[in-house]
C-alpha cells in the first residue's frame, strides 16, 4: 500500500485536526516511514492467532450503582474555556 | 545532600539530623539555578511543596514517619496533582490546574512525601528525547548537547542532576527506562495493573504503567511500596497481597538464571554498549547467577506492532481534547467543528499529531483487519515468546537502548530511527511485563549506559534483588555527570 495526501487529509479530517495542503505534503514522507515499518508485521502468518487487546486477561470489574462523588461542577469547570450559569459554551451548532 | 539515597536521607530525617523543611529548600534552590541548563522541570509552587515539608516536619516530630516522610520527590507532569498546573508537556493543557490528585500522587502524600515540582516530559508522553515537549528540551546532564531520552526525561534528568532524590515517570514503550538508561539512574516499569493509572493522562491505556525513578534499586523499592496498591477508579487495577519489596532487596541471587535474548545482541547494538552489558553479566556470573541462552523470536516485530497499538489507542483519548472541558480553546473559529479542528491543530505538536494520524488511519474503514487486528495478534505472539522463555528462566537481561544518549536534533527529523531507540524496551510494555533499567557502565564520551532487566508478572521483588546486589558491588549507579558548564 501507498499512503497519499489525500489518505493523510481524510484521517486529518476525521480526527478533527485541520490540516493545509501543505502539512499534508510534509506530513506524507515521515508517515510512510512510519508506515514502511508497520508493514514489517504482514511477513509473520498470524491466521491462528488470537488477538491480544490487554496485557492483563482480566474481565472488566462492576460496581454498584450509586454516587460516591459529591457536586463538583465549579471545580471541574474552572478550567473550561468558556463556561455560563454551569455549562460548556461551544459554537452554536443548529441554526435557527 | 545532593547525592543522597532516599534511604539515607530517609534515616537522616528520622534521626533529626535535618527537617525536611531545610532538605526541601536546598533541593527547591538548586533546582531553580540548575533548571536554567537542564529544563528538566516545567512547574515549581513553593508554597504547595513547603506546605507540605512543614506538615511531614511535624510528623517526623511526633515519630510517625515512614520511609518516605519529607523527602521531597520531583512527578512526571503527566500525574495530575490537585491545584498545581498539569501540563502532560503539551500546549494543550498549559493552563490547566488539576483539581484531583492522581491515586500515586494521593499515595505519596499519605506516605508524608513532599511533591518538589513537576518535571517536563515529552508531549503527552510520545517521544523518545524529550524533544516534543511544548515547554523546550531537557538536556542530558551528562553532556548539555544530548537528549536526556523520554518521554519521562524531566524526572531521569532531575535525579541524575541531583535536582531531587527521586522522581515518578510512566513507561508505555519504553518511557522510564530508556531515560534512565541515557541519565545513569534506576527506573522500574512494573507489571501493567499494580500501578494505578487514576490521574494519569492517558496516552495508551493497555500499555501505560507508572513507576519509580531514583538513584538506587534500593529506593526504587521504597518509592514502589507507596506507589503499588489496588485502585477501584482505575478498572484494570489488580488486587495483590501487599509486598515488602525493601526488604526484598537482600534475597539471594545464587542460581538465578538469567536469559539472554539471542535477537537483543545483534550488530545494531554500539561496541561500547555491548561491552558494558557483557561486563555486567560477569559480574552476574561471579555472584552465583547462570546465564541461559533464550529466544524470543517475535521480538523484532515489537516496533512495529506498538506504533500500531499505541497511536490507536493515544487517537482514541486525545479526543478528549477539544477545547471545550478543558485546556486550549482556539482564538478564532467559525463554527464547532471548525473549532475543534483548529483548537486541535494548535494545541498539538507535530509528533502528538502525527501519532493520532496514524491511529485515526489504523483503525479506520477497511484498514482494522490490516493493522489493528494484526498487530493484535503480533503482540500475542511477543507475549507467547515470553511466557515459553520464563520455562527457561528467571529474569531476562539485555540493553536497555541499542546506544547511549544522542545528539540534540539527532534523529528529530526521521521518526522510525527516533522509534527505533525504544526496539530493546517496547516488548515488555506489549507483554504487561515488569521491567526495569540500571547503570552498568560509561562508554569512552563518558556517557551512561543501561542494563535492561526483564521479570516474569509481579515478580519486581526478584528484579530489585537481582538489581541491588549489583549495586553492592560495583559503583556505577553512584556516578554522577561533571556538570562543568553549569
Amino acid at each position: 500500500m501507498s499512503l497519499t495526501k489525500q489518505d493523510v487529509k481524510k484521517a486529518a479530517d476525521l480526527a478533527r485536526i485541520e490540516v493545509t495542503d501543505q502539512e499534508a505534503e510534509d506530513a506524507l514522507g515521515p508517515l510512510k516511514k512510519v508506515f514502511a515499518l508497520i508493514e514489517e508485521m504482514q511477513q509473520l502468518d498470524t491466521e491462528a492467532v488470537e488477538p491480544m487487546a490487554h496485557a492483563q486477561d482480566i474481565s472488566t470489574r462492576l460496581r454498584d450503582d450509586i454516587v460516591t462523588e459529591k457536586d463538583q461542577r465549579e471545580i471541574l469547570q474552572a478550567s473550561a474555556p468558556a463556561v455560563e450559569k454551569g455549562l460548556f459554551l461551544v459554537p452554536k451548532v443548529i441554526d435557527q | 545532600m545532593f547525592d543522597k539515597t532516599v534511604k539515607e536521607l530517609g534515616d537522616a530525617l528520622r534521626r533529626k539530623e535535618f527537617s525536611s523543611t531545610e532538605l526541601t529548600v536546598s533541593f527547591l534552590d538548586r533546582s531553580k539555578t540548575i533548571n536554567k541548563d537542564i529544563n528538566a522541570f516545567i512547574t515549581f509552587d513553593e508554597e504547595q511543596t513547603l506546605a507540605q515539608a512543614k506538615k511531614a516536619d511535624e510528623i517526623i516530630s511526633s515519630n510517625n514517619a515512614t520511609a518516605l516522610t519529607g523527602i521531597p520527590i520531583a512527578h512526571k507532569d503527566i500525574w495530575c496533582a490537585k491545584d498545581w498546573i498539569t501540563t502532560s508537556g503539551s500546549r494543550m493543557l498549559e493552563n490547566f490546574r488539576s483539581p484531583y490528585d492522581a491515586h500515586i500522587i494521593k499515595r505519596f502524600n499519605e506516605y508524608g512525601a513532599v511533591t518538589l515540582g513537576k518535571t517536563n516530559m515529552d508531549e503527552f508522553a510520545m517521544g523518545s528525547s524529550n524533544e516534543t515537549s511544548w515547554f523546550g528540551n531537557v538536556k542530558n546532564p551528562w553532556d548539555l548537547d544530548r537528549v536526556p531520552g523520554g518521554s519521562s526525561g524531566g524526572s531521569a534528568a532531575a535525579v541524575s542532576a541531583g535536582m531531587a532524590p527521586a522522581s515518578t515517570g510512566t513507561d508505555t514503550g519504553g518511557s522510564i527506562r530508556q531515560p534512565a538508561a541515557l541519565c545513569g539512574i534506576s527506573g522500574l516499569k512494573p507489571t501493567y495493573g499494580l500501578v494505578s493509572r487514576y490521574g494519569m493522562i492517558a496516552f495508551a491505556s493497555s500499555l501505560d504503567q507508572g513507576g519509580p525513578m531514583a538513584r538506587s534499586a534500593e529506593d526504587l523499592a521504597i518509592l514502589l511500596e507507596a506507589m503499588v496498591s489496588f485502585d477501584a477508579k482505575d478498572s484494570t487495577s489488580l488486587k495483590k497481597p501487599t509486598m515488602d519489596y525493601s526488604s526484598a532487596v537482600n534475597k539471594s541471587i545464587t542460581g538465578l538464571r538469567i536469559g539472554i535474548p539471542k535477537e537483543y545482541f545483534s550488530d545494531q547494538i554500539a561496541p561500547d554498549v555491548q561491552k558494558g552489558v557483557d561486563e555486567a553479566l560477569k559480574e552476574y556470573e561471579k555472584l552465583g547467577a547462570k546465564l541461559v541462552n533464550i529466544s524470543l523470536p517475535t521480538s523484532p516485530l515489537s516496533v512495529a506492532a506498538y506504533y500500531v497499538i499505541a497511536p490507536a489507542e493515544a487517537s482514541s483519548n486525545l479526543s478528549r481534547f477539544d477545547g471545550v472541558r478543558y485546556g486550549y480553546r482556539a482564538p478564532e473559529y467559525s463554527d464547532l467543528n471548525d473549532m475543534y479542528a483548529k483548537t486541535r491543530a494548535q494545541g498539538f505538536g507535530a509528533e502528538v499529531k502525527r501519532r493520532i494520524l496514524i491511529g485515526t488511519y489504523v483503525l479506520s474503514h477497511g484498514y482494522y483487519d490490516a493493522y489493528y487486528l494484526k498487530a493484535q495478534k503480533v503482540r500475542r505472539l511477543i507475549s507467547q515468546d515470553f511466557s515459553r522463555a520464563f520455562e527457561q528462566c528467571d529474569v531476562i537481561m539485555s540493553p536497555t537502548t541499542p546506544s547511549t544518549a544522542f545528539q540534540i536534533g539527532e534523529k528529530a527529523s526521521d521518526p522510525v530511527q527516533m522509534y527505533l531507540s525504544d526496539t530493546f524496551t517496547i516488548a515488555a510494555n506489549l507483554a504487561g511485563l515488569p521491567a526495569m533499567s540500571i547503570p552498568c557502565g560509561l562508554d569512552q564520551k563518558q556517557l551512561p549506559i543501561g542494563l535492561q532487566i526483564i521479570g516474569n508478572y509481579f515478580e519486581e521483588s526478584q528484579m530489585i534483588a537481582a538489581a541491588h546486589q549489583y549495586q553492592c558491588v560495583t559503583d556505577w549507579h553512584l556516578k554522577k555527570p561533571p556538570l562543568n558548564n553549569i
